[in-house]
């Protein structure tokens, strides 16, 4: 038991100690492609429209243009980390709008995960049960299908016959971020994604039901009400927890389609106004943002597989 | 004593059961590739993907086998939303434009940047994967570190970036290079654990102990018996990049406005969506069954490939 804590602490500060170069790559990338454009990054970033001087000297010192490209990118760095974020196209701290909605895009986040997670296990559940019956088959070619809507094709359809045609839902959410509001959004995210854990849950539940200690209980005469949620569907869970996990990180990530179409105040509508208005500087920040977010839940999602799943070698 | 019994029942050798070995040997000819395609021709689901795949193909390299009526010109804004029409079976957009023309040859944006994509996360992931793999130490370190920031970059967000930065660029190679150019890290992350497995087996071993040099031997034995991931996961990203050059059409990033593109058509279609959905549905079903084709393609194919699957069946 010691011998596995200290593994499993050698493991977690060597994760760690991993995503330091993957950090700074990620947001020196970002950095470069941005700014090691030929010509003046800033002009360009502005495209075809032509920006107030004032914004334009800013934004040169913001990016400490007059320095060379390595020190233009590790002040950017200390910036990042010491909180100065700069400010968004419209004046706003970036600081202030993440807190404003970070929480937006965190709780529509959550709601999506635990509806993905409830349909991974409920459908995967029942068709590993009735493998090769209608149900599965059914099962498994919605799920497919329903993979493959794109973001934003997935919003319109649930917007245009939930929304407009039923009157079931709010067609866009606004101001009004309750929980109730945002279900429709956070449903069609959870549908177009529990593909991926549903499959799982599946797998290890036809694998599990021919297993030595199902067989067991059902030779010592437990009846199929307790065996199935005991011996099956609670060994089948881990690799349906940590794809959870998986998608949390992705979708913090790649909720702007949603957002947008939604007009739900989160980061990702954020960047949705930033793109459609062509507000460069704004768009860049945040995608850094989203990245280095993205990095992180994934070391946190690591970090859970290794604590759940004790047969994970410590490499 | 003189008429001694044999210690074992021999049988005669009539009833001897010699055919099992004639039937081994009439058994049919059998290799991966060859069980894959008898597994993949028994498939309706896989003649109903390759039709879409061919349907859309078609499109893509002659639209005017499909309609005569242009996409751009001849728009009249008294059409505008129209409803369908003879001749015109979809309706029309709200400037008026001939819906069903515009799907036809919103095909050749989504192939082609779907086409390219392909190839050039090939181009990078395949040698990054099967260098990496293949010859370990530092140099594998070194490629799994730089792939696993290029991974780490959401890669639609990496190409939001590379889109807006490069917004006087727009062609098809700036997108698919935008896509291409982080989609890449996931494919040499598969082949790479192929690659690991594959290099412990005899024939690589044999192949060495001959005397072939180790890039040869990664080309012409190694290599060819990692493709199986590789193929798979081609596939389905060729759907996965028509979803993002969509999204990116759809935000205002993708190509210039005078070409055609099903993104592009569904976000200006989306104002009008409570007035006049069909010219938001008719692009929207394209994509998806586009997608969803190929998506269904790499499925069919990874099963076919898989013997344990195929045993499972």
């Amino acid at each position: 038991m010691k011998k596995r804590g200290a593994h499993l602490l050698t493991y977690i500060l060597r994760r760690v100690l991993q995503a330091i170069p993957v950090f700074f790559g990620t947001t020196l990338l970002i950095y470069f492609m941005v700014f090691a454009m030929p010509g003046d990054p800033i002009t360009a970033l502005f495209g075809d429209k032509t920006p107030n001087p004032a914004v334009l000297e800013a934004l040169r010192a913001q990016y400490h243009l007059d320095q060379p490209f390595i020190v233009q990118y590790l002040l950017y760095m200390k910036d990042f980390f010491t909180g100065n974020l700069g400010e968004t196209f419209s004046g706003q701290a970036v600081g202030d709008v993440l807190a404003r909605s970070f929480p937006v895009t965190l709780k529509l986040v959550i709601m999506a995960v635990v509806l993905e997670f409830i349909l991974s296990v409920v459908l995967g559940l029942i068709s590993g049960l009735r493998k090769g019956k209608l149900f599965d088959n059914a099962n498994l070619v919605a799920a497919l299908v329903l993979s493959s809507l794109p973001v934003f094709v997935a919003m319109f359809l649930a917007q245009y016959f939930i929304g407009i045609k039923l009157g079931w839902a709010p067609v866009t959410v606004g101001q009004d971020t309750t929980w109730g509001a945002m279900f429709l959004p956070a449903l069609v995210i959870a549908l177009t994604i529990y593909v991926t854990g549903m499959r799982l849950m599946r797998g290890s539940v036809i694998e599990s039901r021919q297993a030595d200690y199902v067989r067991t209980a059902y030779a010592k005469g437990l009846t199929h009400r307790r065996i199935v949620p005991v011996h099956i569907a609670r060994n089948s869970l881990i690799p349906v927890i940590t794809n959870t996990a998986a998608s949390f990180g992705a979708l913090i990530a790649g909720t702007t389609i949603t957002e947008g179409i939604f007009n739900i105040p989160g980061v990702g509508n954020v960047l949705y106004q930033a793109i459609i208005r062509g507000e460069n500087p704004t768009v860049v920040t945040f995608v850094t943002i989203l990245t280095v977010v993205y990095v992180v839940v994934n070391i946190l999602v690591d970090l859970l597989y290794a604590v759940l799943d004790p047969r994970i070698r410590y490499v | 004593m003189s008429d001694r019994q044999p210690e074992h029942y021999v049988a005669p050798i009539e009833d001897a059961t010699v055919e099992v070995d004639a039937l081994k040997l009439k058994e049919r000819k059998s290799n991966l590739w060859l069980d894959a395609w008898r597994d993949l021709r028994r498939r309706v689901l896989f003649y109903a993907a390759l039709l879409v795949v061919l349907v859309v193909l078609t499109m893509a390299i002659a639209p005017t086998l499909f309609t005569d009526v242009s996409p751009t010109l001849g728009c009249q804004l008294t059409n505008s939303n129209g409803a369908s029409i003879a001749g015109h079976p979809m309706g029309f957009t709200r400037q008026g434009c001939d819906v069903f023309a515009r799907v036809v040859w919103g095909a050749r944006t989504s192939l082609s940047v779907g086409i390219l994509v392909v190839v050039i996360t090939a181009v990078i992931g395949i040698p990054m994967g099967a260098i990496a793999g293949f010859f370990g130490g530092k140099l594998d370190s070194l490629l799994s570190r730089i792939g696993d920031i290029f991974f780490s970059i959401p890669y639609f967000l990496a190409a939001v970036v590379v889109m807006s930065v490069l917004g006087q660029y727009r062609s098809v190679w700036v997108i698919a290079l935008a896509i291409g150019g982080f989609a890449w890290a996931s494919l040499a992350r598969i082949l790479r654990a192929e690659v690991l497995q594959v290099k412990n087996s005899d024939y690589v071993m044999a192949s060495e102990a001959v005397g072939r040099g180790r890039m040869a031997t990664l080309l012409s034995h190694v290599l060819p018996n990692s493709l199986t991931p590789v193929i798979v996961t081609l596939t389905i990203a060729l759907g996965a990049a028509i979803v993002a050059e969509a999204s990116l059409s759809f935000l205002g990033l993708g190509l210039n406005s005078n070409v055609m593109s099903w993104g592009q058509d569904i976000s200006q279609a989306q104002s009008s969506i409570r007035t006049a959905p069909m010219a938001l549905v008719w692009p929207s079903v394209m994509l998806t069954v586009t997608v969803l084709a190929f998506i269904v393609l790499g499925e069919l194919i990874r099963d076919a490939l898989d013997p344990k699957s195929r045993a499972r069946r």
